[in-house]
């Protein structure tokens, strides 16, 4: 996808996180805001994929660490094909196959996540496995700043660095805010580019809603150093919806009929 | 040969389950091209280490991170591995009990985990690194199967029938040497969810678990020189249960003595309680266990006999549960 259609998917996305949380009335949309450009280029242009056929063992593997931004994860799935784009309209509803928190019972998503910092484990467990069957495939992983304040995160950081595994590439939603407040006032993590160089990984910093950095970063990848790699990027919570934008409380709130008005005005794709 | 063995390990009198199992795991290995094993720096003390010596390849040791230990695992298992995990019960169930649900059992993963130090096994470790809730907590893990093996030679058959079941299963093993309660690896039957046979009797049932079951078996001989039959059922599998032994004992018997090296609430004999309460039979439980209390300190052996856990407090409790009269409930015939 050229750079311009990734921009516009991006855009796509965002009005579809906002839609979807309004329609379900809750969920996650702060986070799923600022994390939504990675996200694009990753599905759009990153991976390797078959959404006709998600089981395809040639397929790289997306681990949401942070699995409380559903709602941009689902957005690209259906955006992706791996389900009419109908079904996001049955978010968190009785009888769908969509929950709050990503489930295997939706088609791609590989991991149920949730609980914060389990996801970069499993997802070290499966770039070993690679690893040790010889297999080519890439894991992608995507946390949360806040979510680094587990210390599960920690043990998972060093074996990754411990066992080389350069197939793997996390993504960090640097933010800077979680549920109550941010996150350098609540438990602080920086500086957190020299505290992942520390455990043996490659850190690249980049705009986390800048599109060219950031297929740029992940075009760079794997590097095949031995090394795995963090993508830090530094975003802006509810990215794309001004009332939204670096503010704590949108973390897990959906917005009201109004709200949602304003948001699919300033998310509408500009007259050409 | 026993139904589904192609080899067996004999010399096992004179080892702890721990050191059988972690020569079965090797052997399997060779079986099982996909099995690979981790630890969290308990390679030695779990006897997983083992493996390590014929496939460096295929064993990891994660280091002091047992959170990151069973997500790994998870991760491998969702990429087509066998993982088999061993840590101290202690941890596997309790400190990474969400791990275990979340990682593990709710998405499907089939990894094996074989936690050792189980129960007060571990006993002058002292109460941190005794662990009298594993069955509990593991029993409430849907999907999952729990093991609780009497002996080496039953942990020998339990890991080898663990490979080819499908699903995550937890076996639970103790530390310490427990006296040989079989024969051989071969001169029993053994299948995940149904109930050993040892005694048969007609005045009252022993249901016993993990290291209880020999002194269950000792403690029915003693019995007999008092002139009482008393049947033995050697409970390994706590889940699934074993619904229809349970149910000939209380046809049979209608007194019930459970014991198992765990609180008495939610454990083996909590779900003998179950079975009873679901089928409408009339008969007497009584449990033995830690009377939901912490453990103390001592030997091993010491312990089981303090909790009368062993074949003294198994005799003193089927005294107990001999005197209570129930015969002047003239209907129990009718309810049978």
């Amino acid at each position: 996808m050229e750079l311009g259609d990734l921009v516009r998917m991006a855009r796509q996305i965002r009005r579809d996180i906002v839609t979807i949380t309004h329609v379900a009335g809750s969920g996650h949309p702060g986070g799923s805001l600022s994390s939504a450009d990675f996200v694009t280029a990753l599905y759009f242009h990153k991976l390797r994929h078959r959404p006709e056929d998600p089981h395809w063992e040639g397929r790289d593997r997306v681990i949401f660490s942070k699995g409380h931004v559903a709602p941009v994860l689902y957005a690209a799935l259906a955006r992706s094909g791996y389900f009419p784009v109908a079904d996001l309209n049955g978010l968190r509803r009785l009888g769908s196959h969509l929950q709050g928190h990503p489930c295997t019972c939706t088609p791609g998503v590989e991991v149920g996540t949730g609980s914060l910092g389990q996801g970069l484990s499993v997802a070290v467990g499966m770039a070993m496995a690679a690893k040790l069957d010889g297999r080519p495939n890439l894991f992608y992983c995507v946390n949360g700043d806040g979510e680094l304040q587990e210390g599960q995160i920690w043990e998972a950081l060093m074996a990754a660095g411990h066992y080389r595994l350069d197939n793997l590439l996390t993504f960090i939603d640097y933010n800077n805010l979680q549920i109550d407040g941010e996150v350098e006032k609540v438990m602080g993590v920086a500086p957190l580019a020299d505290k992942l160089r520390a455990f043996r990984w490659e850190v690249v910093g980049v705009d986390g809603h800048d599109m060219s950095a950031l297929v740029a970063a992940l075009d760079a990848f794997p590097r095949n150093d031995g090394k795995p790699t963090a993508i830090i990027g530094r975003t802006v919570k509810g990215k794309g919806v001004s009332f939204m934008e670096n503010i704590a409380g949108w973390h897990g709130k959906a917005p009201n009929d109004e709200q949602y008005a304003q948001a699919m005005r300033e998310l509408a794709d500009p007259e050409v | 040969m026993a139904k589904g063995l192609t080899w067996t390990i004999d010399d096992a009198d004179h080892m702890t389950q721990a050191e059988i199992y972690g020569e079965v795991l090797t052997k399997l290995g060779y079986e099982y091209k996909n099995l690979v094993a981790l630890t969290a720096d308990l390679a030695g003390s779990t006897k997983i280490g083992r493996f390590q010596k014929d496939f460096p390849d295929r064993f990891f040791n994660v280091g002091i991170a047992e959170m990151n230990l069973f997500g790994m695992a998870s991760g491998m298992a969702a990429s087509g591995l066998l993982p088999v995990v061993s840590t101290f019960a202690a941890f596997a169930a309790l400190r990474c009990a969400e791990h275990v649900r979340t990682d593990v059992c709710y998405q499907k993963r089939n990894v094996k985990i074989i936690a050792t130090h189980s129960g007060t096994s571990f006993g002058q470790a002292g109460t941190t690194h005794h662990c009298t809730e594993d069955l509990a907590v593991m029993r409430a893990m849907a999907g999952m199967t729990v093991i609780a093996p009497a002996d080496a030679y039953e942990t020998a058959r339990a890991v080898v029938a663990a490979m080819e079941w499908d699903g995550p299963v937890y076996i639970r093993i103790g530390r310490s040497f427990e006296p040989p309660l079989h024969k051989s690896m071969d001169s029993f039957d053994f299948e995940i969810g149904k109930a050993i046979k040892l005694r048969e009797g007609t005045d009252i049932t022993v249901i016993a678990t993990g290291r209880t079951v020999p002194g269950a078996v000792e403690a029915a001989e003693m019995a007999a020189n008092e002139g009482l039959s008393v049947k033995v059922l050697d409970l390994h599998t706590i889940k699934p249960i074993d619904v229809e032994a349970i149910m000939e004992a209380v046809m049979e018997t209608r007194r019930i003595i459970t014991v198992e090296d765990h609180n008495v609430y939610s454990g083996m004999g909590s779900a003998v309680a179950d079975v009873i309460a679901a089928s409408g039979k009339g008969c007497v439980l009584k449990k033995l266990g830690l009377q939901d209390e912490f453990s103390i300190v001592g030997y091993p052996d010491d312990l089981l006999h303090y909790y009368k856990m062993d074949a003294d407090g198994i005799v003193e409790a089927i005294g107990q549960v001999m005197k209570m009269d129930f015969e002047a409930d003239e209907d129990w015939e009718d309810e049978i």
